[in-house]
């Protein structure tokens, strides 16, 4: 009965939809696995070197948000292992053998990373302040590597290397390391990695931006404040260089990529940088605002204007993007260029206050901004990986297997995207609101405890704390 | 090398079930602790025991995963494209499963804990369920090789797999069991020790019976297996049953220790046996571990990610469980003076 009625759906589209759906939602979870432990150990360090009792508090307080965000992030991640299967069935198939290497080391990391979170985060009352805080250190480190490693698997995707393929096409020999270190891996996990945490820099300084723009403006709210948007602001002006060099990774080997995110027709030299503009369907390109020769001279400076850019035309047409995904590209190139600018001069303004006048700076205009930075920065992530995933189309696997024919035939997958979004949706909303009831409890109590001593000796029976009003 | 990643693999799948397979059968002591009241106090021991380490244990399911696609990945395509609907409940089931746990334990009021304590508990069962019905669907050949669909819903709801998946949850409801009253004890909860031991007990009886009647239906619907489980497989066999009584008697007798030892062990021979009286086969009797493996060079990344796994992940997960047990890792973070406010009660 369940056949009949679902006959007729095509699952390709369903099946893009929800590892799209899926993947958006996870990767706004991954920069505070990866870059949140980092901060909250700097404000433990504080707290432990210089007995100092409001970094104290926020390096306890970051952490019982971090076993929500953590939780949260495992088991959305934990989805996406299922649904490489589940709807990319013959991608896992025919290339599991050298696509999947890569995840039997993030899987290590990302073993090592729950260890010591659960460690880190139980241990408070417990261990000693220095074993403790040596226990939130492996996390630093396997968030690192863990994201270096997964975005190995998706560079392999732009950069397929490592194997050989018989006469049939099916991979017959496989030279790991060169699968994991193909040549697209070190600048896109440079990119990933500076942004978790850039992303994860601006969206907690966010919201202690609010929390001063609304009158807390107290020691603990300064400190969340410095700490993060410190990261951020250091990470921002790397992020630049590092998506400077990764673009013209792209141009020298994704070109058909490069030509949807210049938005580039024809292969021709003194391209012009276009900010916005659309591709209509008969291959010209209108509105925007073209900058003469901008896109030619920022691939290659050395040949400047004279640089070639291959245009869209350079592969046939069912090998390249199409024209709505050629757009799609270019615009979310735009809003992740655009919004890392206005980043990095939020960045700036924050540097030149901090060295000219040793302070933070507390003006209400600049607090606005970095109230907002914290959606702008993780809109820019998702803009770029947009581009990347977009941007490689038809190509599931560069030049070797389109996205058609790795997914799976199931006709039901329009059924379980609908179950999917539904419970992502349910999640998101819980998520927000149990970390917002987190926050209003934590304002309410103010501080510690009467009874509370960190780092103390074993606490009493927890009993009595839990007699309410 | 082949039947190397397949001994890794199969030990993977019996970690998952021991660690990662008393998480889930907590949550069905949880479901069926009762009312709010009445069920306080084993969901309080239930929440305190796996707190800490249930997202660690989850992460030897994504192990099983990695090296499944990595090395047999058209062995790996087959079953997700047969198994589409178990597997993809399981996903569900596990998402709504950590993350009500984790926000059960952030939020106060009766109401919300409720809903979020019975969606965790709810999707305990179904998981561990799901996960055994594929065992089943794949030992009793329903899943084709070489990347094939098999039936969508008979591939997984068979007598075997109906039987296999009903041992799941009874498996993983037994372990939780026996480790909660090794919990309660080391709190000095002599109620809760009680408690959990009377159900230790039944789930063990009731294990031993679906156990029995599984190996019936194997006999005519899994013939290889069944045979492999009285040739091949008899010696771990042999050693469930004596390990599982042994636990059985200890449990009865109230013993101090050595229960749990026991039951890991019986649990971990009831995988081991079926991997072993599988062989040589991934997929009986269609495709064997040797045809189904990808090449050396991928075989090789996985061992030394094992060996390295084995450096790193290792003593970190000891150091886990030895913190655990020292009741070093008692709570989240620490007393804050928010903890002790709004208690809608």
């Amino acid at each position: 009965v369940i056949e009949t009625v679902v006959a007729a759906v095509n699952p390709v589209p369903w099946a893009r939809s929800q590892m799209a759906f899926t993947l958006a939602c996870h990767i706004i979870l991954v920069p505070l696995g990866v870059s949140w432990a980092f901060m909250t150990l700097v404000a433990n360090y504080k707290a432990v070197r210089h007995g100092d009792r409001s970094a104290l508090l926020l390096a306890q307080r970051w952490s019982k948000y971090m076993a929500v965000t953590f939780a949260v992030g495992a088991v959305t991640g934990t989805v996406l292992s299922f649904e490489f299967g589940l709807l990319w069935p013959h991608f896992m198939g025919t290339w599991g053998d050298a696509f999947g290497v890569p995840f039997a080391f993030e899987g290590i990391f990302f073993f090592t990373e729950a260890i010591f979170v659960a460690i880190y985060i139980f241990g408070w009352r417990r261990l000693k302040p220095w074993p403790h805080f040596w226990t939130g250190v492996p996390i630093v480190i396997a968030g690192i590597f863990g994201t270096i490693s997964v975005v190995a698997a998706n560079a392999w995707m732009n950069s397929p290397q490592g194997f050989t393929l018989n006469s049939a096409g099916e991979v017959v020999d496989v030279d790991p390391l060169s699968v994991i270190f193909n040549d697209a891996m070190p600048w896109q996990a440079a990119h990933m990695l500076v942004a978790a945490y850039l992303v994860g820099g601006f969206l907690i300084a966010s919201v202690y931006a609010v929390g001063m723009l609304r009158g807390r403006v107290d020691r603990y709210h300064r400190l969340g404040f410095a700490i993060a948007f410190t990261v951020a602001a250091v990470a921002t002006p790397i992020q630049m260089g590092v998506g400077d060099g990764l673009a013209r990774w792209v141009f020298s080997n994704q070109p058909t990529k490069f030509a949807a995110i210049e938005l580039v027709p024809a292969t021709g030299s003194d391209v012009p940088e276009r900010l916005l503009g659309t591709l209509n369907d008969n291959g010209t390109v209108t509105g925007g605002i073209p900058i003469p020769g901008l896109a030619s001279w920022l691939s290659d400076p050395s040949t400047g204007k004279a640089t070639v850019i291959k245009g869209l035309d350079a592969v046939p047409a069912d090998t390249r993007p199409t024209v709505a995904e050629t757009n799609i590209v270019h615009l979310a190139w735009d809003i992740m260029v655009g919004l890392g600018t206005l980043l990095f001069l939020l960045s700036v303004w924050y540097g030149v206050s901090w060295l000219a006048r040793r302070r933070l700076p507390t003006g209400r205009w600049f607090l606005r901004v970095a109230a907002c930075a914290g959606v702008l920065a993780v809109v820019a992530m998702e803009a770029g990986w947009v581009v990347t995933e977009v941007g490689r189309q038809p190509w599931i696997v560069y030049n070797l297997m389109k996205v058609e024919a790795a997914a799976t035939g199931n006709t039901g997958v329009w059924i379980t995207f609908v179950a999917v979004f539904v419970l992502y949706a349910a999640l998101a909303v819980t998520t927000i609101l149990v970390l917002r009831s987190m926050s209003r409890r934590f304002r309410r109590a103010g501080g510690f405890a009467e009874q509370d001593t960190p780092y103390g000796p074993p606490a009493e029976p927890a009993e009595t704390v839990e007699a309410g009003p | 090398v082949s039947t190397v990643v397949a001994i890794v693999l199969l030990l993977a799948v019996a970690t998952y079930a021991v660690f990662g397979g008393a998480d889930f059968g907590a949550g069905f002591w949880d479901l069926t602790a009762g009312g709010a009241e009445r069920g306080a106090r084993p969901r309080g021991l239930i929440e305190r025991s796996i707190g800490p380490v249930w997202e660690a244990n989850h992460v030897w399911l994504i192990f099983v995963f990695v090296v499944t696609w990595s090395a047999f990945p058209e062995a790996f395509a087959s079953i997700t494209l047969t198994m589409f609907i178990p597997l993809t409940i399981a996903a569900l089931g596990i998402v709504l499963r950590g993350a009500s746990f984790a926000f059960r334990k952030t939020v106060i009021t009766v109401r919300f804990r409720r809903v979020f304590g019975g969606a965790f508990a709810l999707s305990s069962v179904l998981v561990p369920f799901c996960f055994g019905a594929i065992a089943g669907g794949i030992a009793s050949g329903h899943v084709p090789a070489g990347g094939e669909v098999g039936d969508p819903v008979d591939s997984w709801l068979n007598p075997t797999s109906l039987s296999t998946g009903v041992l799941a949850v009874v498996l993983a409801a037994y372990l939780a069991a026996v480790y909660l009253v090794w919990d309660a004890r080391r709190a000095g909860d002599t109620v809760q020790a009680a408690y959990f031991r009377r159900r230790a007990v039944v789930s063990a009886i009731v294990a031993g019976a679906v156990a029995v009647v599984g190996f019936v239906v194997l006999r005519t619907e899994a013939q290889h297996v069944a045979d492999g489980l009285t040739s091949r497989a008899l010696p771990l066999v042999v050693v469930c049953v004596v390990s599982g009584i042994g636990a059985l008697v200890l449990l009865v007798r109230d013993a101090a220790r050595g229960a749990r030892v026991l039951a890991v062990l019986a649990v971990g021979c009831v995988i081991g046996s079926w991997g072993v009286a599988q062989w040589p086969y991934l997929l009986p009797v269609s495709l064997t571990v040797a045809d189904a493996a990808a090449p050396s060079g991928t075989l090789t990344a996985l061992l030394v990610a094992v060996g390295l796994a084995v450096l790193v992940v290792v003593p970190g997960f000891v150091l886990l469980y030895v913190l655990d047990q020292r009741q070093l890792l008692p709570e989240e973070g620490v007393e804050d003076a928010a903890d002790a406010i709004t208690f809608d009660g």
